[in-house]
């Protein structure tokens, strides 16, 4: 069954090839198998060729895309396809797993993060992360916000510092809840609650991009709502990119969506068109709910 | 009931599932009562050492003292009345000590009845006399009623570890000695007070004057340079081996070293200390430095895999949470890791410890088993450690040095309660959950 999907994949890329010139897309022309609109103009973001191997297995082929500024972009895919580990990719947390190897190019404003002279912490300031489960430290609500500025040196003063949490926590919708018990531990709040202060801590060092793994799959459906709203507001202030597992949620926050298979780039374009309108037989099967 | 059983198929399997389950029930029952079994055993081992233990060494405790009217005569402390210092101190107290007691039992005749005589009180009875004299000349001439550490017969007598009812031969105290008691003690003249020359001196040829200070001291000391090596180094190895270091075929050698020495026989350790640090680095031999030394060799392993267990046991989100903030890999292990995990190690270095400090062997190839009367008061001093005090009374043939052996191993245990005691405060204290 998987070869034969697998041959199926193969045999549409090469016809893709032609169509890719046939489209007037923004932004340069990228020799790609995906279908749709992989570039945008002035991306933040942009991945060329990025191939991605853990020891033997070719975990991501050939992926280029483009993230955009003050949009969000949703990865979405069924299990194994390497949607987080491309995402992954991106603040180059895939270096901490032993002989996994990238190759291609990943550029963020212009210049290559995977260049030796990249250095890994600014990179990470710049491009923050939220995770699959909620991962407060085990320190007070105030310490998890006041981490990120506290190691980079962004606070002068406590009174900055003070600052920096409160706008951070207003930012992520929390801190009407949790303004009076800034002391209490933050594993001790919902699920929800621990979920976006998470988010704050994330902003509170203002990167330029968000990464958010699967941020909601460990949420019920009420902060599910709230950390969506939340990243339907985030996205006036940064580039998010989510990999999520639901396609409704995908509908409902990105404007943009590509969808992965078994480590390939099946196709990317405006949500809209992609739930609606998919191109590629794959996305069509696995949007209709065929497998998955 | 039969006819539900017989009727249909399903009720058929009810059945057997009903049947099946009195079998599991009896299983987990009979699985039960081995648990219980095994822990009754367990208990009864543990009571039956301890009340063995504090049976035999709750009377080290407690010493005898004999009432016995001194008289301080000048013509033989001070015959010229200088009053000097030097004088009073090289007095004959010996000689004091013998006419008052001939004085309190006048009758007594014979030479061998006057060695007996004598020999009630403990020779210590003079160093007591002396300082008092020196601290207060005015005793000169007076008379006082003051108690003498009795002798370790008299003492373990007096304890009733010796049947009067055996014949004399058989028995260290003779009849005589045994009516001048008696006779003592109607008139309130014996006498057992709580034994602080225990905890206060060093080891002594005569049972009553022995004292587990020296050891105490010793086995203090030796821990402190065990646990100031072997903590840090441990620690430091731990995070670079579970943090740092790549997975290779070295680091792969490095951790299976590791757990073959945690294995290795102690002994062997205090082999290599003795050609180590003794023979080729020339320390001093009996030392708590040596000892220490040694005995860190022996714990770093066990810290070390506590250690990684510890850090094993942290959950790889927080690591992650700690990257993705921008945090530095030794930001991550300084700020998050090692918090999390140090209650673990600090547990792991105290069972470390707590084996070091009852571990007697590698102390014997070191020299650590002399005889010491002195109480170390630096790393290089000779030394000696309690268990290894413990071993050198168990072979000492006098009676009184049987209660000391249970009472010193009484004061051992006593040690590690405490160490495991502050191992549970400081887990408790510093656990965090996530």
């Amino acid at each position: 069954m998987t070869i034969e999907k697998h041959q199926h994949v193969t045999e549409v890329s090469r016809s893709v090839v032609f169509n890719e010139s046939d489209h007037s897309s923004p932004g340069e022309q990228v020799d790609t198998k995906t279908v749709g609109q992989v570039t945008v103009d002035s991306p933040v973001i942009s991945a060329r060729h990025v191939n991605v191997h853990y020891g033997e297995k070719h975990a991501i082929k050939d992926v280029s895309i483009d993230v955009a500024k003050n949009a969000v972009i949703a990865f979405i895919g069924p299990s194994g396809c390497g949607k987080s580990t491309f995402l992954r990719c991106l603040n180059r947390m895939n270096d901490t797993i032993p002989n996994a190897k990238v190759t291609g190019s990943i550029t963020l404003d212009g210049s290559d993060i995977y260049d030796r002279s990249q250095d890994i912490v600014q990179l990470r300031a710049r491009v923050g992360m939220v995770f699959q489960k909620p991962n407060p430290f085990p320190k007070s609500i105030y310490e998890n916000v006041a981490y990120g500025p506290r190691i980079h040196g962004l606070a002068g003063t406590r009174a900055d510092l003070d600052d920096m949490v409160q706008s951070s926590l207003r930012k992520a919708g929390l801190w009407e809840e949790v303004k009076d018990r800034l002391d209490n531990p933050g594993t001790g709040l919902s699920g929800g609650q621990q979920q976006r202060l998470c988010i704050a801590r994330a902003i509170a060092v203002d990167p330029e991009v968000i990464l958010m793994d699967e941020p909601c799959s460990a949420l019920d459906p009420i902060a599910t709502a709230k950390v969506e709203d939340l990243i339907d507001e985030l996205r006036e202030n940064y580039a998010i990119v989510i990999v999520t597992h639901s396609m409704q949620q995908a509908a409902r926050v990105s404007q943009r969506t590509a969808y992965f298979h078994l480590g390939d780039l099946i196709e990317v374009g405006p949500t809209e068109q992609i739930f609606t309108n998919p191109v590629h037989k794959l996305t069509e099967d696995y949007i209709t709910g065929r497998f998955g | 009931m039969t006819n539900l059983v017989g009727s249909t198929a399903k009720s058929s399997s009810q059945a057997k599932v009903a049947a099946s389950l009195r079998r599991r029930y009896a299983a987990e029952l009979r699985f039960r009562a081995y648990g219980i079994v095994a822990i009754a055993i367990g208990l009864a081992f543990v009571v039956f050492l301890f009340s063995s233990i504090i049976s035999k060494g709750y009377t080290s405790f407690q010493q005898t003292y004999l009432a016995v009217d001194i008289d301080y005569a000048a013509d033989t402390i001070d015959p010229e009345g200088t009053r000097l210092p030097d004088t009073l101190s090289a007095a004959d107290y010996q000689a004091v000590i013998k006419a008052s007691l001939r004085a309190q039992f006048p009758n007594v005749e014979g030479r061998a009845s006057l060695r007996h005589l004598y020999g009630l009180v403990s020779n210590a009875a003079e160093t007591t006399l002396r300082d008092q004299v020196v601290s207060d000349p005015k005793l000169i001439g007076s008379h006082q009623r003051i108690w003498l550490l009795a002798d370790d017969h008299v003492d373990s007598f007096i304890k009733g570890q010796i049947d009067r009812k055996l014949p004399e031969s058989d028995r260290p105290i003779s009849d005589e000695e045994i009516a001048w008691l008696d006779a003592l003690k109607a008139k309130h003249g014996v006498e057992t007070k709580f034994n602080l020359a225990f905890f206060t001196s060093g080891d002594s040829r005569e049972p009553e004057q022995a004292g587990v200070a020296g050891a105490l001291a010793g086995s203090a000391l030796t821990l402190i340079v065990t646990l100031i090596l072997s903590f840090p180094i441990g620690v430091a190895a731990a995070i670079y081996l579970e943090e740092f270091a790549p997975r290779n075929f070295w680091t792969d050698v490095i951790e299976v070293n590791i757990n073959n020495l945690a294995a290795v026989p102690s002994i062997v350790f205090g082999l290599l200390g003795l050609a180590m640090f003794i023979q080729f680095f020339g320390l001093p031999r009996s030392a708590p430095l040596v000892g220490g030394l040694v005995l860190s060799l022996m714990t770093l392993p066990t810290i070390i895999i506590a250690g990684r267990a510890s850090l094993k046991a942290v959950p790889p989100s927080i690591r992650e949470a700690a990257l993705g903030m921008g945090a530095s890999r030794m930001q991550t292990v300084a700020h998050h890791v090692l918090p999390l995990a140090l209650p673990g190690m600090l547990t792991g270095t105290i069972i470390g410890m707590a084996r070091a400090l009852g571990e007697s062997a590698p102390l014997l190839m070191i020299g650590m088993v002399a005889f010491i009367v002195d109480v170390p008061h630096g790393l290089s001093d000779p030394a000696t450690a309690l268990p290894v005090q413990i071993y050198l009374w168990a072979r000492s043939p006098e009676r009184a040095f049987v209660e000391r052996t249970s009472g010193a191993i009484m004061v051992l245990l006593g040690f590690l309660l405490l160490m495991n005691a502050v191992a549970v405060v400081l887990r408790n204290r510093f656990e965090r959950r996530w």
